[in-house]
């Protein structure tokens, strides 16, 4: 299975405006450690490793590419 | 149970005594193979040459062996070893055994494994003792083989290369002296001097953090368990690890982050309140060893570097959690031994030595792997890194997942060579583990209604483990297999059946000449574990790796494999190597 780019949310607005919400009064430090475990239990959900690693790939393109290259290669 | 009287083998020093090299120098001879450090692998290595017939000198820099707390923890693969060379169950008798380990964040248990979660093993998963009882019994089975000669207080200054030999500069009280030979196996630690000799390197890298070692001897209540801590009451924001060793003493790691001072810390007035916010203000301890590391996951390029074999520490380091370093330098000695002495006496060409390197280096990288995923986890390298730990840690005191990206140690499990040139690939399906290239399980067998064990009965030679009774071989089988054991690279025939040998069994197994054995597999084990079906044959090579199978006995299949597993014909394909995840199957 790969990475599903195309529009999948249910309520694409509603989706945005709780997460901006989960962050509502945290400073930058808490913030970062909330969405750490957002990521893992997201990520746990998923399980499939070719999509997380398309998705880190996905996330990081453009940013770094031969971070880019490297995970191509673990997955 | 001790055959000895308790010795101190902290204390124990060695005499120097002159060798042939001095006291005669024209009746020096080129030897086969000097070792050079006389620690756990260096000693494996010389008892497992001299086992194999081959002449060795051990030469050792100082007349001590180990101090302090070093290695503790001896998995069972090493037990198996350690079985196979002769000093297993002292080992045993004097660790500790155990199987399970526990890891808590502050004070809740998240996470408990056990590594040996199935019956029918001679060995637990690990015992712990100390390095200095292990090689003082080591040393004492060395002592056994007279083809050991021992040389303490014999520095190695220098090396230079010959076509046909290695000459070593000595160094000892009386002088220094050459000492030539046609092999050497560098077991002479991380630091290894011939390493920088000879101008190589390993690299990797280094973690910017401290550990302290304090070992305290006390009468406690806890388990023989690994006990590991994130985060305790007791040690805030860092981790702890336990663990019980024989003679009442435990050894506890703090873990103190890079800004501590390893001087000031290793002082009493700051070790002892550290262990009395573990065992309580009251405990009554004694201080046993104290120290301050920093450590390193490196590794050389190559182990090979023509006659000369970098092997353990020398060759690759670890951190160590997960116990890989000086289990897998004793399986560098065990890969190494065989295929020396199979040069050595002429069975094998010299490039039979390559495979040590190319399977042992492919080995390192997967204890590489699992120890800096570990040490990644307990000492994060950046802010993200260490965002994200703690966010496991968080999420594990709820959730079952998390528990599971808990790593505070993948603990030290053979490798099984993939890939290696020495391996036949499969030409019909097999289930389990025993693929070419694993190192071979244990399961208890009969022979002749005596309990007992599977992996001995495999031994150091090469051996076919036959899925059937020898009665049931047909006729025209048996000159073929005759002749496989009297050949160049002779064949040790061993028969595991359901059923007790009958008499047409035993007429079959003299026929078939002194080396042959049979056996009962009591609980069905070995043919579970080695997918064993009727006339299923398996050829093991002496350091108890399996290298072929098939589903049928075919002599010619044998030879032919025994030719390839002794490096005389290339393998047409390697079997492919599985991505790094396939390792971790373990806790």
């Amino acid at each position: 299975m790969s990475l599903n780019t195309a529009p999948n949310l249910a309520r694409p607005d509603d989706f945005y405006e709780a997460l901006i919400e989960m962050h509502r009064g945290l400073d930058d430090a808490t913030s970062q450690d909330v969405n750490a475990r957002l990521i893992l239990l997201l990520a746990n959900h998923i399980g499939g490793h070719e999509v997380l690693i398309e998705a880190m790939q996905r996330a990081r393109a453009g940013v770094d590419p031969a971070v880019s290259t490297a995970l191509a290669e673990a997955a | 149970m001790n055959p000895t009287p308790a010795i101190d083998y902290q204390q124990q020093r060695f005499t120097y005594q002159p060798c042939l090299e001095q006291t005669r120098p024209a009746d020096a001879a080129v030897h086969p193979v000097v070792v050079i450090g006389a620690g756990p692998v260096g000693l494996v290595t010389a008892i497992d040459l001299a086992r194999q017939g081959i002449r060795v000198v051990l030469v050792d820099e100082d007349d001590t062996l180990s101090s302090g707390s070093r290695a503790i923890c001896f998995a069972k693969r090493t037990l198996d070893i350690f079985d196979r060379i002769g000093c297993g169950q002292r080992m045993v008798d004097k660790g500790v055994g155990w199987n399970r380990g526990k890891v808590f964040l502050r004070e809740e248990a998240i996470y408990e494994f056990d590594l040996l979660p199935e019956c029918g093993h001679a060995r637990p998963a690990f015992i712990n003792l100390q390095q200095y009882y292990v090689e003082g019994y080591l040393l004492e089975q060395a002592r056994q083989h007279s083809l050991i000669e021992l040389r303490w207080k014999s520095r190695v200054s220098a090396i230079a290369h010959h076509a046909d030999h290695e000459a070593l500069t000595v160094e000892t009280p009386e002088g220094s002296y050459l000492l030539k030979a046609r092999y050497v196996v560098a077991a002479d630690g991380s630091r290894s001097p011939l390493r920088k000799m000879m101008g190589l390197e390993s690299v990797g890298h280094t973690f910017r953090d401290r550990f302290l070692i304090a070992d305290v001897k006390m009468a406690a209540p806890f388990p023989a368990e690994r006990w590991f801590w994130f985060d305790p009451p007791f040690h805030p924001n860092q981790s702890v690890l336990l663990h019980r060793q024989p003679d009442d003493v435990w050894r506890i790691d703090f873990q103190l982050g890079w800004d501590a001072d390893p001087v000031l810390e290793r002082t009493p007035e700051r070790v002892i309140p550290r262990v009395q916010a573990l065992l309580g203000k009251d405990a009554q301890f004694t201080l046993e060893w104290v120290s301050v590391y920093t450590f390193s996951c490196v590794r050389m390029d190559r182990f090979r570097h023509g006659r000369v074999l970098f092997v353990g520490d020398a060759a690759h380091c670890v951190s160590p959690f997960g116990a890989r370093g000086a289990n897998s330098g004793i399986q560098d000695a065990e890969n190494l031994a065989w295929k020396l002495a199979f040069v050595l006496q002429g069975k094998a060409p010299d490039s039979l030595l390559d495979s040590y390197a190319s399977e042992r280096e492919f080995a390192a990288d997967e204890n590489l792997l699992n120890s800096t995923r570990s040490t990644d986890f307990i000492t994060p390298k950046s802010a993200v890194s260490r965002c994200f730990r703690d966010a496991v840690l968080a999420l594990a005191h709820e959730h079952a997942f998390a528990r599971r990206l808990v790593n505070s140690g993948r603990l030290s499990l053979p490798a099984t060579l993939h890939g290696s040139l020495l391996s036949s690939a499969d030409s019909a399906p097999f289930h389990g583990a025993m693929q070419a290239g694993a190192p071979c399980t244990d399961a208890p067998v009969l022979t002749d209604t005596i309990p007992g064990w599977l992996l001995p009965h495999l031994g150091d030679q090469f051996v076919a483990m036959i899925f059937a009774p020898p009665a049931s071989l047909s006729a025209a089988l048996l000159p073929a297999l005759v002749r496989l054991t009297e050949g160049g690279l002779p064949l040790r025939l061993l028969f595991v059946s359901g059923a007790q040998a009958s008499a047409e069994d035993h007429t079959v197994l003299s026929a078939l000449g002194d080396g042959a054995v049979q056996v009962q597999d009591i609980e069905g084990l070995v043919a579970q574990r080695y997918d064993g079906q009727p006339h299923t044959c398996y050829l093991i090579r002496p350091d108890q790796h399996v290298c072929a199978r098939w589903r049928t006995v075919d002599a010619a299949a044998l030879a032919q494999a025994l030719q390839r597993a002794t490096g005389h014909e290339p393998a047409a394909q390697p079997a492919p190597v599985p991505d790094a995840a396939c390792y971790l199957c373990m806790t």
